[in-house]
């Protein structure tokens, strides 16, 4: 939230959302769309007269036990909701990490497309949310999806609008499918300090039938390590299984059912508060090697999803310039691979393109989907790729 | 503010001239452009035979650049098109429009590249479900399984965004494709996602799949495979209600167990499937439930007596263990022939496909039973029950009961979206679901519907007719829209 926001606005229904989006794209006024803020990503955009907050939208609508769905407003807290589905012994399998004050709300995770470690099993936001009312400049309520978690009635809106980043409308309300909390987890870890059979180790547990709920890895010179965690009635015997598969690969290997330490650090590993910046990489799991040995000639850390690609490097803090010649590096060496800027500071931000998107007919398309919705760049204009 | 959106009465696009079929004959070989009224008859409906609207010309492209250079060709002359894969869908969704052009992907059926060690499979639009399962096994698989995947085209299947019996457990054939590459209907090729996730912009791959070839035709996907589960179990219990078969899956859901699978069958569909496979269901039980688990042994082992003992509690009257892999195909033989089945029944039926919440389950079929009573028509009823997605199959003998069984499918569909839930689960709206579209959405809704529409297909030449209500035309988006500066430059300048 780099741009300097003049006044500040929690609406507190949808309606008026959408009265305050109307109002201002008719005096061409830029509006800032945030939740609580935890998540300053993006490019810098423009300044903005108004700063809309979803923090007043933070009900629990529905929750529908028995269908295993939820209906909730975009400002609540991911940990509150959390809580209240954990009294039914179930759970939203979403879980990025969830910032300063874990304040992090579930239309900010959504409209990010954050995601922590349960994706592995469970998809990421876009496989979770079912429905969406979203609040668009031309001041309408728009629903698309559903709240049962099988649809294919009209245009999926909710995925356009997951990882949008608010540039489309304001998301005033979400269905989403909800989980079983399984009754008992444990994890099997694998540690080594040689990169080609980390790799290696990642994939047979990736390629295996061990059902794992999550499979990470993470490489912080001069070790890394492969996390499973399994989860269910027999969770400790299949982390066992896990642990034999990894000991035969050479990879020194222990089962923990205490492991709640050890996710809560893959998460925390994606962000970065203190002045460095966080570099999240789309590769393919027989790249990770590759992504690991980037991440330690810059002195970085890197944790990710190791069935799906994903990574975040982590830079630690060093003076913007470094800073922006380190992600240019992590670009060069990993093209094709897309490489966004994540958490960075903004002297930092305001010298890249967090992005990293080609100039294609693909950003052309974006950006007549942009010009439909948002005809006016209302919403956080500049910030999302190719400035839209 | 908002964009103008007209509605309008249907036109008759251009017709197709003697240079636009020149033209298509250069790009794809003569042999390949069918005009001749007996070979066209062939493409006049999809799986949905009450429609029927016979093209101008059917192409079958061999290659994507040959489809893109179709679709140009098409833009050039404003032509509309119709993208269709094998034809197997079930709401109209590759009906042709009359005097269009019908592009059929049927040729383009090549396997690009499997990539196991990524979880990866690059296919043609053209190649079957069934195939792409056969490229990555036997150690992978690809979850979501139409009981049509024989003959189902991959194409077809992101354009209906597919489900099929393990969706409860898996996903949807959108949980599966990473990327596509798609040929605009201005003939511009773009790719939406690829063979990594999380590629940066909009999910406008998350926004194509199901998008019934209304948004353009997809030529190249890339699908996720997963590893194939550690074991599979496969029960079928048998009930003399469909009310307590509907309990046991409450039961079995609300207690935390996910099943790969779980079906639901009535007595009518026992009765055809069982005439039809012959697999010895009981044709007198009121309903049939297969449960399947899958994943680890362990887990698998503990949780199967649990689902035994539910069952049990709610009054099964037999339960019949998979003891092998061949039992095991002969009760998703006999699943997987309940539509084809029907027909042993009664001379036509309607396939009907609406979703309700699972927990409506008891509640909408007591409707659905006196819906049936009232309209003197019989409906069988089968289900894929852990994600509430109903098809009742309505019944009926020749012409003079078609259009009253096909009331009584809407009366059905009402009573899903009554019950809050939606008018479909897998089918698509096409243009036998496009009526009911109002019923589940306010004018706002499908509004936002249109602008994705326009940003793909300003000019309405991709799939006309189907989906949306009623006709609309794209307006001109309405200036000035304010480039930020960086985008005006170009980032890459800048930078
Ligand atoms: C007996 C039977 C059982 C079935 N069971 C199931 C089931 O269990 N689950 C389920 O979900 N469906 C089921 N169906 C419906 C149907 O098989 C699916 O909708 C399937 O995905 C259609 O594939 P197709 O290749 O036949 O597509 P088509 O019928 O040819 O086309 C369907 C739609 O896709 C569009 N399309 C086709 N190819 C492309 C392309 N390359 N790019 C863009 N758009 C394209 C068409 O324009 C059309 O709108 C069943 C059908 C039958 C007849």
């Amino acid at each position: 939230m780099s741009a300097q926001a003049t006044r500040t606005q929690t609406p507190p229904s949808a309606e008026e959302a959408a009265h305050l989006l109307r109002a201002c794209a008719g005096e061409g006024l830029a509006v800032r769309i945030a939740g609580a803020g935890t998540k300053p990503w993006g490019g810098p955009g423009v300044d903005c007269a108004v700063q809309l907050r979803t923090t007043a939208l933070d009900a629990i609508v529905e929750h529908n036990r028995g269908d295993f769905t939820a209906v909730v407003q975009p400002g609540a807290s991911l940990r509150e909701l959390q809580d209240a589905f954990a009294s039914a012994d179930q759970m939203l399998a979403l879980d990025p990490p969830l910032g300063e004050g874990d304040a992090a709300t579930i239309g900010g995770a959504v409209a990010t497309a954050d995601c922590g470690p349960l994706r592995h099993r469970y998809g990421a936001a876009r496989d979770l949310v079912l429905g969406i009312t979203v609040a668009l400049p031309d001041g309408t309520l728009a629903r698309a999806g559903g709240k049962v978690i099988k649809n294919v009635a009209g245009y999926d809106l909710p995925k356009l609008f997951t990882g949008a980043f608010g540039t489309l409308g304001v998301i005033c309300e979400l269905a989403v499918r909800l989980h079983p909390r399984p009754p008992a987890q444990a994890t099997a870890t694998g540690t080594t300090d040689d990169l080609g059979t980390l790799q290696r180790a990642a994939i047979a547990l990736a390629s295996s039938s061990l059902e794992a709920q999550a499979l990470d890895v993470r490489w912080q010179a001069p070790t890394g390590a492969v996390l499973a965690r399994f989860a269910g009635v027999a969770a400790h015997e299949q982390a066992l299984a896990a642990e034999r598969l990894l000991a035969g690969l050479g990879v020194e290997a222990a089962t923990a059912e205490d492991d709640e330490a050890l996710w809560a650090a893959q998460r925390a590993a994606q962000r970065s508060l203190d002045g460095g910046a966080v570099v999240r990489v789309s590769g393919r799991p027989t790249g990770l090697a590759d992504a690991c040995v980037a991440a330690q000639i810059a002195g970085a850390t890197l944790v990710g999803r190791a069935a799906l690609g994903v990574w975040w490097i982590a830079l630690p803090a060093a003076a913007p310039g470094e800073l922006v010649t380190a992600v240019a590096r992590l670009r060069n060496v990993l093209a094709p691979a897309p490489c966004v800027v994540l958490d960075a500071p903004a002297s930092v931000r305001a010298h890249l393109d967090p992005w990293d998107h080609p100039h294609d007919a693909g950003l052309v398309l974006m950006r007549r989907v942009k010009e439909r919705f948002d005809p006016l760049a209302t919403c956080n204009p500049g910030i999302f790729v190719g400035g839209i | 503010m908002s964009l103008p959106v007209t509605n309008i009465p249907p036109t008759v696009p251009p017709a197709l001239d003697h240079a636009l079929l020149e033209r298509l004959r250069a790009i794809c070989g003569r042999e390949h452009v069918l005009t001749e009224p007996i070979q066209l008859r062939t493409y006049e409906s999809d799986g949905l035979l009450q429609y029927r609207v016979t093209p101008g010309a059917v192409v079958l492209p061999g290659s994507a650049v040959e489809v893109r250079d179709v679709v140009r060709a098409c833009s050039d002359a404003g032509v509309p098109w119709v993208a269709r894969g094998a034809g197997s869908g079930l709401s109209g969704g590759a009906l042709p429009v009359r005097e269009g052009v019908l592009i059929a992907v049927t040729r383009m059926r090549r396997v690009l590249e499997v990539d196991i060690g990524n979880g990866r499979i690059v296919v043609e639009p053209g190649v079957t479900n069934t195939e792409v399962g056969l490229a990555v096994g036997p150690t992978h698989f690809y979850p979501p399984d139409p009981s049509s995947q024989i003959v189902c085209s991959i194409g077809g299947n992101v354009a209906e965004n597919s489900g099929g019996a393990h969706c409860f457990k898996y996903g949807f054939t959108t949980n599966y494709v990473t990327g596509l590459e798609v040929v605009l209907a201005d003939g511009e090729v773009v790719t939406l996602g690829g063979h990594e996730l999380d590629v940066p912009g909009y999910d406008l791959l998350g926004a194509f799949v199901g998008s019934e070839g209304t948004l353009g035709i997809c030529t190249k996907i890339w699908l996720r495979v997963v590893p194939v589960p550690e074991t599979i179990e496969t029960m079928v219990a048998f009930f003399d209600t469909t009310g307590e078969a509907g309990e046991t899956v409450s039961e079995i859901v609300s207690g935390g167990v996910v099943p790969g699978a779980i079906e639901m069958m009535d007595n009518l569909t026992i009765q055809a499937a069982e005439q039809a496979v012959g697999a010895g269901f009981p044709t007198d039980a009121g309903a049939a439930l297969i449960v399947e688990l899958d994943g680890s042994q362990l887990e698998c082992e503990a949780r199967f007596d649990d689902v035994v003992a539910i069952c049990e509690r709610n009054g099964a009257t037999g339960i019949r263990i998979a003891a092998d892999a061949a039992e095991r195909a002969l009760i998703w033989r006999t699943r997987k022939a309940a539509f084809a089945a029907m027909g042993r029944l009664a001379p036509n039926y309607y396939v009907q496909d609406g979703v309700i919440p699972r927990t409506k389950l008891p509640e909408v079929l007591a409707r659905i039973s006196a819906l049936s009573d009232e309209y003197g028509l019989r409906v069988a009823n089968v289900f894929h029950a852990g994600d509430g997605n109903l098809h009742p199959l309505v019944l009926y003998d020749g012409e003079a009961q078609a259009e009253h069984a096909e009331e009584l499918a809407g009366r059905i569909v009402e009573a899903c979206v009554d019950a809050g839930g939606s008018i479909t689960g897998e089918h698509g709206v096409g243009v036998d679901k496009k009526r009911y579209m109002p019923r589940m959405f306010e004018e706002p809704d499908l509004a936002a519907f249109q602008h994705l529409r326009c940003a793909f297909d300003p000019r309405g030449l991709a799939n006309p007719g189907k989906l949306m209500p009623t006709p609309r035309l794209c307006g001109e988006v309405p200036g000035p829209y304010r480039r930020h500066p960086l985008e005006r430059d170009g980032i890459a300048e800048r930078f």
